[in-house]
């Protein structure tokens, strides 16, 4: 809050390392290994001969690009919706984004057979944005404006609503069942054929939107009326941070499908490592989100050979024990 | 026309109208305590003083400026408001939420200025909180906590500071504690206090000037003297009490009858 702390300086230092390692592990670890030297030849003297560097190139660099992207947007919109909700289990699923989407997609099978990726990723943001703009409609329409509780209903709602017509669809065609059940788990396989270059951009904005509107979303976590005294416009500021949580969680899910489970334990370790202040967790959980699923998606790269476990598999597989462990260490969610 | 003033206020959620007709001036520089029983517009009002809720008729002046008419921020910077049940952040330490006061002076990507540490240092210096200031707010005592607050609302920097029920759930010695500071800052810093209490006796204590509601209009004001009257505490609270001067400082002191 009194702008950096050093100690929170050197926290994401060390998380930006942390993260430059797991890059590179992403960009050698896979069915045909790379040594470190391999790999930093073909990124910068490109040999198009060689298939090691062809591999590197037009594989591993769209995907750790895409699991940057979407970890680093994932992160940061579970800190704008724990924020905004004052709901420590809030995610970025509950605005409805992921069930927008993933009703997009199956309706793209459904109607057109749409199965190929990149077509796939282009039905998920539209879906997905207009999702949460109908949340945001439902939640806040009428006298009293956008509260936390109606928000986390209408999303509730929306996203039950969806689901059930997804089910539906699933059901009568099985064509649909297929592209969704792959679809729907997650993964950065495909990144090569996904929007890559417009997404970063989107989540670039949303991420820009949501440093801005820090400060006030500090004062929103006092309360309603606590904020309003200390100048916020809190009308605003919800309306700023659902726009925020809708690029960050479209381009996270048109490029990686929905990821589970990240949006919600980035925030709760970067509030352990930098305390409450929605800037500095904003900036951890925009390095913790990244470290995570690059890290699952290498070890879902080498879990299994000579197949790969999808990166939203991977993610709950392993972040989930390792969440419990360090909540259990460090008392997350604890009164301090 | 300087200080808050309150011009025939209406006041309501949706049709209901809780406060009807309410002229008010507070005097600027001196601390005044709004008494009356629950339930009868206290916190509508002070929301109303605060900008938080637009009246239904009426106006509320800030130095004669309706303060609808002036920009959030610019508000913020002259009036701040302590509403009842503040949230403090999971894991917050006592100075970080005290900066958090400093957001209506704070740019949009502004650091931490000179002013505002300048700002921190000295509410928390007021509050007896410097040596607290790492410490999670959590780990603190409800006395020390409602100080926090306060120290929150002096960062603000701003000449008028509403409190609601500063006091209520803190023991005897607490509430003492958190009035006297109140009433420290107000002659040490000139700062104009206006907050709600319960406690009749304290509050002709420490303020200057007393506000008596009840159901939603004003039934008395004035010093305590002229205020605590067994016929206006019958009005008010319908409570029939004995008024004697406090042995220790003269002012009024109630004794239910
Ligand atoms: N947000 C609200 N919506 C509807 N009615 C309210 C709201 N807040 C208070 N009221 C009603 O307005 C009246 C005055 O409440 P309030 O100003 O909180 O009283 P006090 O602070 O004096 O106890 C009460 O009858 C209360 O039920
Ligand atoms: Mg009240």
């Amino acid at each position: 809050m009194t702008g950096l702390h050093a100690r929170t300086a050197l926290t994401l230092a060390a998380l930006a390392a942390a993260l430059a390692g797991a890059a590179l592990l992403a960009l050698m670890v896979g069915t045909r290994p790379l040594a470190p030297a391999q790999a930093w030849a073909a990124l910068v003297q490109p040999d198009a001969a060689d298939p090691a560097h062809v591999v590197l190139r037009q594989l591993r660099l769209p995907r750790l690009a895409a699991g940057l992207v979407a970890g680093a947007a994932l992160g940061m919109a579970g800190v704008l919706m724990q924020a905004v909700t004052r709901n420590p289990l809030a995610e970025p699923g509950l605005l409805g984004v992921n069930a927008g989407a993933s009703f997009a997609v199956v309706l793209g099978a459904f109607l057109f057979g749409v199965n190929d990726s990149a077509a796939l990723s282009a039905l998920a943001f539209p879906g997905a944005a207009l999702a949460a703009a109908a949340v945001f409609v439902l939640g806040g329409a009428g006298r009293g404006g956008a509260g936390p509780v109606r928000l986390t209903l209408a999303g509730a709602a929306l996203t039950a609503l969806l689901m059930s017509l997804v089910g539906a669809l699933v059901l009568v065609r099985t064509e649909a069942l297929e592209v969704w059940r792959f679809w729907v788990v997650g993964s950065l396989a495909d990144a090569g054929s996904r929007p890559l270059a417009m997404m970063a951009m989107v989540a670039l904005a949303g991420g820009l939107l949501a440093l801005a509107l820090g400060a006030a979303l500090d004062a929103l976590a006092l309360g309603e009326e606590a904020a309003r005294s200390l100048g916020a416009r809190t009308g605003w500021v919800r309306a700023g941070t659902l726009a925020a949580v809708t690029a960050l969680c479209g381009a996270a899910v048109s490029l990686a499908g929905p990821v589970a489970f990240l949006g919600l334990m980035a925030p709760h370790l970067a509030r352990a490592l930098v305390g409450p202040g929605v800037r500095p967790m904003l900036l951890a959980a925009g390095l913790i989100g990244p470290l995570v699923l690059l890290l699952a998606d290498v070890a879902g790269r080498v879990a299994l050979p000579p197949g790969e476990v999808r990166v939203g598999v991977m993610t709950a597989l392993l972040g989930g024990p390792v969440f419990i462990l360090v909540a259990r260490r460090m008392r997350l969610g604890a009164p301090a | 026309m300087t200080g808050l003033r309150a011009e025939n206020l209406t006041l309501a959620y949706d049709r209901r109208i809780v406060v009807e007709g309410l002229t008010l001036a507070l005097p600027a520089g001196r601390v005044t305590a709004i008494l009356g029983p629950n339930g009868c517009g206290k916190s509508t009002l002070l929301k109303a003083l605060a900008r938080l809720i637009r009246p239904q008729a009426g106006r509320v002046t800030l130095d004669g400026e309706d303060i609808h008419a002036l920009p959030t921020r610019a508000v913020a910077r002259r009036l701040g408001l302590l509403p009842q049940a503040p949230i403090a952040p999971e894991g917050i330490t006592v100075g970080d939420l005290v900066a958090r006061g400093r957001a209506p002076w704070r740019g949009l990507l502004a650091g931490w200025s000179a002013a505002d540490e300048a700002a921190r240092a000295a509410a928390l210096a007021a509050t007896g909180l410097t040596d607290l200031a790492a410490r999670p707010v959590a780990d603190l005592s409800g006395g020390q906590r409602q100080r926090v607050w306060i120290a929150l609302a002096l960062a603000q920097q701003t000449e008028h500071l509403l409190l609601d029920e500063p006091t209520t759930w803190l023991d005897l010695p607490h509430q003492i504690e958190v009035l006297a500071l109140l009433r420290r800052l107000n002659r040490e810093q000139g700062r104009s206090i206006v907050t709600v209490l319960h406690d009749l006796s304290l509050a002709a204590r420490f303020a200057d000037h007393l506000v008596l509601m009840a159901a939603g209009r004003v039934l008395a004001e004035g010093t305590p003297e002229e205020v605590l009257t067994p016929g206006a505490l019958e009005d008010a609270f319908g409570l029939r009490a004995l008024v004697i001067a406090d042995p220790v400082t003269g002012t009024p002191l109630v004794v239910p009858a």
